[in-house]
């Protein structure tokens, strides 16, 4: 099966913002936020959306 | 050697050159490599024999051998089908694909031409069977001509505008001019795309160019061939780098955002001007009873 548009990971520095049903990432800043949201962009060949400050995705296109 | 002999090897040779001379290796960059060539050379010279000996059966009046036309059909199809095949194999492992309407276009235009041989090849021995050599020369050349004539298609500064303008973040939304691109998420990836990417809006100069442009297939051309012509700045794997051409669903205007290895405005302005207007794409809303015409 091919997935398209699909969430693969969630990174946050805002515990209460947690999406459910997806791999979440708990960071304690934005910066350690971009290197982890980085390294998956990489490894799950996505790509990191920014949703809000605290929140990005990473999106299989 | 009968009285047809000659004008039979000028139609063939007549046809062959004829096909040799529409196979030129552009920055299409199809078909690059000696064997492909070789295998339109050798279809071009059976289509030049098909239709060189349809003239010689009617003066014998021989007209069943008229029906090997047919078979011609046939034949010319499959080649539409071996490059179809071909290149949506190949589709796949390029870094910006051509894109499905793009490569019927391309298949097409193999059919067409060994008709247009064909063409070529008749008319060639008509000429000189019904005048002399001299006669079948200038058929020849005339039908060259209109072989060439045929075989062009539009480009796209017929139909559209095309602007530079330099991509901008907002937030982390990338716009080209006021058309939403994509989000890019990540300050490092932000800071490359905008090192390396370019920006154009392409502005519809009527309605039907409106339509024309819209298609998908038209839009990965653009990016295809501005890929191709300038180099890309991407891998597998960087999703986030991939030059991507979007709508403004106001006005129809289409902002193309490409990662050229080589970042020349003018030259890029100039690549996106040539890109042909895919027939696939082409649409004539203004041909529609209710929409009058022109605008």
């Amino acid at each position: 099966m091919v997935l398209e548009k699909y969430i693969l990971a969630a990174i946050t520095t805002n515990p209460s913002k947690i999406p459910s049903g997806t791999a979440v990432f708990h960071c304690e800043d934005k910066k350690e936020m971009e290197i982890i949201a980085a390294n998956l962009e990489a490894i799950l060949d996505g790509i990191a959306h920014a949703l809000t400050d605290e929140l990005y995705v990473i999106v299989k296109h | 050697m009968s009285e047809y002999t000659y004008p039979i090897l000028f139609g063939l040779a007549a046809g062959t050159l004829t096909r040799i001379y529409m196979l030129r290796t552009d920055y299409r960059q199809y078909p690059t490599y000696l064997h492909g060539k070789i295998i339109h050379i050798a279809l071009g010279f059976i289509a030049a024999g098909l239709g060189t000996v349809a003239i010689p059966s009617i003066m014998e009046e021989e007209f069943t051998a008229i029906t090997f036309l047919t078979l011609a059909a046939s034949q010319f199809r499959e080649v539409r089908n071996m490059e179809r095949n071909t290149l949506t194999e190949l589709d796949s492992y390029e870094m910006v694909p051509r894109g499905k309407t793009y490569i019927e276009g391309v298949a097409i235009a193999f059919e067409s031409r060994n008709y247009l041989v064909i063409f070529t090849s008749l008319l060639s021995t008509l000429g000189y069977l019904v005048f002399n050599i001299w006669g079948g020369l200038a058929a020849a050349i005339l039908a060259i001509l209109i072989s060439k004539k045929l075989m062009s298609g539009g480009r796209l500064k017929d139909i559209v505008d095309v602007e530079f303008v330099e991509p901008r973040f907002d937030g982390a939304g990338l716009y080209v001019d006021n058309i939403y691109i994509m989000n890019i998420g990540l300050p490092v990836r932000q800071e490359e795309v905008l090192r390396y990417g370019m920006g154009f809006i392409l502005k519809p100069k009527n309605f039907n160019a409106r339509s024309t442009i819209a298609n998908l297939g038209q839009r990965q051309a653009i990016l295809h061939d501005v890929s191709t012509a300038l180099g890309v700045y991407r891998d597998s794997g960087t999703p986030a780098l991939v030059p991507l051409a979007k709508r403004d669903l106001d006005d129809g205007r289409v902002g193309v955002f490409v990662l050229p290895q080589e970042k020349d405005i003018n030259k890029a302005l100039k690549v996106i001007q040539a890109v042909p207007t895919l027939e696939n794409a082409i649409r004539m809303p203004s041909e529609q009873q209710t929409n009058g015409k022109g605008s």
